[in-house]
């Protein structure tokens, strides 16, 4: 009934498509309407909802220990900052103060995962247009990190290494030698990612001028991460609010002004090469010390409510908790980065084409269970 | 005449890329990236903390860790473990002791969050690195833990 109106209102010329959900562009279970006058396109409706578990009720059951491995299963190519975030509001609610060498193994980990993540994003970027050279080597890189978290976390995607009050278990004596061994490795690797593709004329043409989002679009749509940084938006929260042992280190805000989607490309790999200098600078002196607070079994957190903000791989992932001072939070929300990204994707992509509209999704570098949760 | 050097410029960076491409088709790493899976069971090795599904070790008498306090399966998420238990007469001191009858595990169920291994207090359970975990009826994914007959090792309390 409903397409049949949707027909009265279109002209003649106007057609609509759907995009997914089965789409390898998508990366996901992302369903794009689109109504499309030709090759140009007029709106992009994203529909959502095929890959919602309910996340968020799941944590109101759950105690505070049994919601961090909730958060891996949502952006789950970031899930270790994601346990970082609920183990912060955690403690910051308990008003626990945990080791110096947690904080420490916190900040590597979580910027080898910010690391492996553009990682993936970029091998599937020159995927989505039409490099496919890109995509194994980089999950040949992608591999070695992978390998470090399942020697150190026992699980190579979803980790639930942190806990309320620290980590579960110490890091592996073979850590140090071999993330020393990847960003060796990795420093040859990436100048070869520029030759094999950021240089290359055709793909710059694919890119610059394409999906245009200016700095006032990037804030009032809420944009963080990577994408309000290649606006000139200085939204990173590593820096804004430091948290762990970010406050310890020295590392430049990738910031791009362009608000094209060359930009955003840019500012993911200059932030690969931060995250190196971020665990270059801390791998060398993980201080000595106990990996673990002592909390109750069943932790209780005061009545009250409670945010913490981290920045994951793709922007900031907010934590919001509303405690009765019961087990359970009363109430858990989750601020997640790539629902606010995908919110513009129908300004960026209006005016262009389809080929277009895949290379500008392919730089919001959505995560779809992220999305729906 | 700019169409012209479009295209020598556009040629000129594919071929600088393919200079990478090509010096990995003729210099290609020692002894390959890919690794033949199916062909290399007998040498592939999972790490030690790999989690592949939990167990329960027994000893040569047919012994286990497992005193029955249930930790395990409060810390467990969402109902993996269920411990079905009875008191039974403690032959040695007379008393009445909680002992487990059988320790259900339901790995289809299963998270692999770890929250379990962690909660146990006499480590009567830990991480097997069993990775193939494929199997045609999903009812032979649920597993009794201890094995029959098997009694709690003298000396363990929680």
């Amino acid at each position: 009934m409903e397409t049949t109106t949707i027909n009265n209102n279109f002209k003649s010329e106007e057609y609509f498509i759907n995009m997914g959900p089965q789409h390898p562009a998508t990366h996901g279970v992302l369903r794009l309407l689109l109504t499309i006058d030709g090759e140009t396109i007029k709106k992009v409706e994203p529909d959502l909802g095929y890959i919602h578990r309910s996340i968020e009720k799941m944590c109101e059951r759950d105690s505070y220990q049994q919601i961090v491995h909730l958060t891996d299963r949502m952006d789950y190519l970031s899930s270790n900052i994601n346990n970082e975030a609920v183990c912060l509001a955690v403690e910051n609610a308990l008003q626990i103060e945990v080791p110096e060498r947690v904080k420490v193994i916190r900040t590597i980990i979580g910027e080898l995962t910010r690391i492996a993540s553009h990682n993936l994003w970029w091998g599937v970027m020159g995927m989505d247009v039409g490099a496919l050279t890109t995509y194994f080597y980089a999950f040949r890189d992608r591999e070695m990190i992978n390998d470090i978290f399942e020697e150190t976390c026992g699980a190579r995607l979803t980790m639930n290494y942190n806990i309320p009050g620290g980590l579960m278990f110490d890091i592996h004596p073979n850590f140090v030698k071999r993330v020393k061994e990847f960003i060796t490795h990795f420093k040859t690797k990436l100048p070869e990612y520029d030759t094999l593709l950021t240089n290359n004329v055709i793909f710059q043409k694919r890119m610059r001028g394409v999906g245009m989002l200016s700095k006032e679009d990037a804030i009032s749509y809420g944009a963080s991460g990577p994408v309000g940084r290649g606006s000139g938006y200085s939204c990173d929260v590593r820096k804004l609010h430091p948290y762990s042992a970010l406050d310890k280190v020295t590392f430049n805000e990738a910031l791009r002004t362009e608000g094209d989607s060359f930009a955003r490309y840019e500012v993911r790999i200059q932030e690969m090469w931060e995250s190196m200098a971020i665990v270059e600078q801390l791998i060398d002196n993980i201080p000595e010390g106990d990996y673990q607070v002592e909390t109750n079994a069943v932790i209780k957190l005061p009545k009250g409510e409670f945010y913490q903000k981290v920045e994951t791989a793709r922007g900031e992932l907010g934590v919001y908790i509303i405690s009765t001072g019961t087990k359970n939070p009363y109430r858990l929300k989750f601020r997640s980065p790539g629902f606010s990204n995908l919110s513009l994707l129908n300004h960026i992509a209006v005016g262009g084409k389809i080929g277009d509209l895949v290379a500008s999704m392919a730089t919001l570098d959505l995560v779809i269970p992220d999305i729906d949760r | 005449m700019s169409y012209f050097s479009d295209i020598y410029k556009g040629i000129k960076t594919l071929l600088t890329g393919m200079s990478v491409t090509g010096k990995y088709f003729l210099h290609s790493q020692k002894g390959g990236i890919t690794q033949q899976y199916p062909d290399n069971r007998e040498t592939l090795k999972m790490f030690e903390r790999f989690r592949g599904e939990v167990v329960m070790p027994h000893d040569v008498n047919n012994q286990h860790r497992c005193t029955g306090c249930q930790k395990c399966e409060l810390a467990c998420p969402n109902g993996t473990i269920e411990i079905i238990w009875d008191r039974q007469v403690d032959p040695e001191t007379g008393k009445k002791k909680k002992l487990i009858e059988k320790h259900i595990y339901h790995l289809g169920m299963c998270t692999m969050c770890g929250l379990c291994i962690e909660a146990c207090p006499t480590d009567a359970i830990k991480w097997a690195q069993n990775y193939e975990n494929s199997v045609y009826d999903r009812t032979t994914l649920t597993r009794v833990l201890n094995k029959p007959g098997s009694k709690l090792m003298p000396g363990v309390e929680d």
